[in-house]
């Protein structure tokens, strides 16, 4: 009963992302190509309401459902990282057209192709952890 | 949709990110003891992959249940034109054979697509310090400036992908 909270969620998610087919690589095309509104319909829908709920939350102080009080974590700042890490993730993003969510919502919909961009992903991440002192953030 | 999910999880006391999940399959993986990045409690984040469960078993029920056999996705014809330049044909389903096929994934130059844009995801994405739903979601809806910049280097990329490396990788 304690996960249940966090499956429905993401039940909910896998499916909105498969049925506005922003797990589909096509869309991706279209949207890096600017010829069509759907993804940033799609990232604008998340975006606008998601700026006012908390711009909400942090005037209200609402708490939470533990009772404590709602903290934000801020982004860690530093041009670099964000930009570079930004960049090398935009270019996995862009070939393989998915994004580590609608990763796994693909390998659930049936393409398992994406299993290796799963793996591989890991690997990716592990490199970072490994190689995180020698780099510029 | 994805906003109130959003919401939901911060309500419950957790926040949304996507790519937060490969640092901890790492650390479960027990990496921890080679690497300090993966030396934390990853128990605490079992909720993640809980949530990172649940998108399969979406993903799943949508194709399964909420979907049309041989539903193909409907793109503007202007992309359709521009992606048979480099050999793709028009959508036939929500992905092309031509990168997601078993005859692509089974060829090696398929395989290491497939491979190499896992690798630039995974490890874009901690450099960054997030992906498309902790940074683009929920790092812009909190207004965060590191996140516009790493919004600014996913399109960076993804342009530099699209318009000057897939003309080199998928030459007729």
């Amino acid at each position: 009963m304690k996960w249940i909270k966090f499956l429905l969620p993401g039940i909910v998610f896998g499916i909105v992302m498969a049925k506005s087919e922003a797990i589909s690589w096509f869309r991706i095309q279209e949207m890096f190509r600017f010829q069509s509104f759907h993804m940033y319909g799609i990232i604008g829908t998340a975006v606008v309401p998601g700026a006012i709920g908390i711009a909400l939350i942090k005037r209200t102080k609402i708490r939470d459902f533990h009772g404590h009080p709602i903290q934000f974590q801020p982004k860690e700042k530093g041009i670099v990282r964000n930009l570079a890490g930004g960049t090398i993730f935009g270019l996995g993003w862009a070939l393989s057209g998915a994004c580590p969510g609608p990763i796994v919502v693909n390998i659930g919909y049936g393409f398992f192709a994406m299993i290796i961009v799963f793996i591989f992903a890991n690997a990716g991440t592990f490199l970072y952890g490994y190689f995180k002192d020698k780099l510029p953030h | 949709m994805i906003a109130a999910i959003m919401f939901f999880l911060i309500y419950f006391g957790q926040s949304f990110g996507f790519s937060s999940n490969l640092r901890t399959i790492c650390a479960a993986a027990g990496l921890g003891k080679k690497v300090t990045f993966f030396d934390f409690n990853w128990r605490s984040k079992i909720w993640n992959l809980v949530f990172l469960a649940g998108a399969i078993i979406g993903g799943f029920i949508a194709h399964q249940f909420l979907s049309e056999p041989g539903a193909a996705v409907q793109i503007s014809p202007s992309t359709v034109q521009d992606l048979a330049k480099l050999g793709f044909g028009a959508p036939t389903s929500l992905q092309p054979d031509e990168l997601f096929g078993w005859d692509a994934v089974f060829s090696v130059k398929g395989f290491l697509l497939l491979a190499i844009s896992g690798l630039l995801i995974g490890f874009g994405t901690r450099y960054a310090g997030g992906c498309t739903s902790g940074h683009a979601i929920s790092g812009l809806s909190n207004l965060q400036w590191p996140s516009l910049v790493a919004v600014v280097g996913f399109f960076t990329g993804g342009l530099i992908m699209t318009f000057l490396i897939f003309p080199l990788i998928f030459k007729q």
